[in-house]
């Protein structure tokens, strides 16, 4: 506190409710949607207060076929999303954490080239090279799998990046201590590197469970069969039903089922989350 | 810097690396030189034949006036996503900084919706500004303003720009907050004995040391407004109407995958990486190196 100007903190505090609300409205509205009918949606302006038809709306998408143009259940959207939320970020931390040991702990021929590929990674988002990443997909036959929704999304360069930082912070008596005890270099990095990663494994988790529950290019690209469709890439399809009315009883209560998991991640792990952010920016 | 003592193994480092290299490979570096490739191929409409064409997909792109107006719509809406959501998330983090109580609650309370996916975010804001039954086209009808996005280009895009931002505003809000925490104390009490108001010391002492932040936030965002709103504007207008919310990405991917013009998809996504190349260098370039007072 540089002065004390009661006036100026008051106008701080308002300032800042006013933002919190701004920011949860849009998440208020939605909730307050999901639990009207059809009807009562259609009939007037939106209401502000919730409804009486928060079982009704929840429990039918959640157990029957969603809505005319998804034919499967929203359980069955959020399961698949989770898979491949999980399959992202397992897939990544592993794969990451392997390449990262490889390129600092080993002295390798393409050492360096290797590092540099991995960087390319960095300018290529899916988004610019859709057309022939699509191409590979369907020729290796991954076209509406599991497989095909995870496996091209898991190279990461900022997550290899990370663990290399964090690697190269280990001091150099700890592998020199590990040698005389005649660990190689399998034991060195199950018993002494992977237990030392915790708090950065913990971090990306955060960060990469988000990229992967929110991925919606993707899944829109490789899955044409239903089963398989996300929770995220689904709610667009339920929008488009060209002329008809849409089904604001259904959109709405899917919205708020898909923005809970990684909401509830982010508050409950929110330290972890911090972290992950400043650290894969670094 | 000294080396950290290497372990020498024969395959143990290809093993390791392997499943990171393979799919980089696979997955990234051959699409992104497929690509490279097509973009010099013009493929008959039957799929028949196909040309190579030297630089006439590129030709055609730069003379070609819907491509022109997408770039445009690009930097609009980037401009528009990064000026707000930076805009807002900065008055935030200031007024965070200056309230000692409470200022984890905000926070918390802030941060929440990075956690929500481009396209749902477009769905929210969708929703309340929804031409029949939205509250916030109810409000704006009750001062006389229709809003119609699915008829008004101007409206789609503010509608997008909003969307896209509001999503933002945790992201910068978060790096805006640690940048004005680490900014010494001592610096801002000195200026208030010599007399500085709190507006003045924003602007003279707090907002140049903070530049680094706003530097790396304004790439971020760029970034962020380029490449990763494609499910926003999916979701929300379909880059209608009248393309006037197709931005870059959007384009590419209606180009390819709905009009299934390869050639010029693929000329479209070479200029889009050149983009991401030239953002990525500038960001790992520059961003490092501390502004110079």
């Amino acid at each position: 506190m540089i002065e004390n100007r009661p006036g100026l903190t008051f106008f701080s505090h308002f300032i800042l409710w006013l933002g919190v609300l701004i920011v949860a409205l849009p998440l208020w509205i939605a909730f307050v949607a999901s639990t009207h009918s059809a009807e009562q949606l259609i009939a007037t302006t939106v209401p502000l207060w919730p409804g009486d038809q928060f079982w009704t709306n929840y429990s039918n998408i959640l157990t029957g076929p969603a809505s005319e143009a998804v034919g499967i259940s929203v359980s069955q959207l959020l399961l698949n999303s989770l898979i491949m939320a999980l399959g992202i970020t397992f897939g990544k931390i592993i794969i990451s954490m392997t390449a990262a040991y490889a390129i600092v702990f080993f002295n390798f021929r393409f050492r360096m080239f290797s590092f540099w590929l991995i960087f390319m990674t960095l300018m290529l988002p899916v988004e610019v090279r859709i057309m022939p990443t699509f191409q590979v997909v369907a020729d290796l036959e991954l076209l509406n799998s599991y497989t095909g929704l995870t496996l091209p999304l898991i190279a990461s360069a900022t997550a290899t990046f990370l663990f290399r930082q964090f690697f190269l912070t280990i001091p150099h008596e700890l592998i020199e201590a590990a040698r005389v005890d005649g660990a190689g270099p399998v034991r060195f990095f199950i018993d002494i590197l992977a237990p030392l990663s915790r708090t950065n494994i913990a971090a990306l988790f955060v960060i990469m469970f988000i990229y992967g529950w929110n991925q919606y290019l993707w899944p829109l690209l490789v899955t044409t069969d239903e089963s398989y469709y996300t929770v995220v890439m689904s709610i667009q399809r339920m929008l488009a039903v060209g002329d008809d009315e849409v089904a604001w009883n259904v959109v709405m209560p899917t919205t708020v089922l898909a923005m809970l998991p990684p909401v509830l991640i982010v508050i409950f792990m929110q330290r972890q989350f911090v972290k992950g952010l400043v650290e894969t920016e670094k | 810097m000294s080396r950290i003592p290497a372990f020498n193994h024969r395959w143990l480092p290809w093993l390791l690396l392997g499943p990171q290299l393979i799919v980089t490979l696979v997955f990234f570096i051959w699409p992104a030189g497929q690509a490279v490739w097509q973009s010099f191929l013009i493929e008959d409409a039957f799929g028949m034949s196909t040309e190579f064409v030297w630089f006439e997909n590129f030709a055609a792109l730069l003379t070609d006036e819907e491509y022109h107006s997408s770039f445009m719509t690009t930097l609009v809406f980037s401009l528009g996503v990064t000026g707000l959501s930076m805009g807002v998330a900065l008055l935030l983090a200031v007024m965070a900084d200056r309230v000692i109580k409470g200022s984890q609650i905000y926070k918390t309370l802030l941060v929440w919706p990075y956690a929500v996916a481009p396209a749902v975010a477009g769905v929210l804001w969708l929703f309340m500004f929804n031409p029949t039954i939205g509250i916030i086209t109810y409000l704006l009808d009750q001062m006389g303003y229709t809003w119609n996005h699915s008829l008004n280009g101007g409206q789609a895009m503010i509608l997008v720009v909003i969307a896209a931002a509001w999503k933002q505003i945790s992201y910068n809000f978060l790096f805006f907050l640690a940048g004005l925490q680490s900014i010494p104390r001592s610096l801002i009490e000195a200026s208030a004995i010599d007399g500085a108001g709190p507006a003045k010391r924003f602007w003279t002492i707090i907002f140049p040391l903070l530049s680094p932040t706003s530097f790396f936030l304004l790439v971020v965002n760029v970034v962020y407004a380029f490449f990763e709103t494609f499910g926003t504007i999916h979701a929300v207008t379909q880059g209608g109407p009248g393309g006037s919310t197709s931005t870059l990405v959007y384009k590419v991917y209606d180009d390819g995958f709905i009009g299934l013009d390869l050639g010029a998809s693929a000329a479209q996504s070479v200029i889009l990486m050149m983009i991401v190349g030239l953002l990525t260098v500038v960001q790992f370039k520059y961003i490092e190196r501390k502004v110079q007072y």
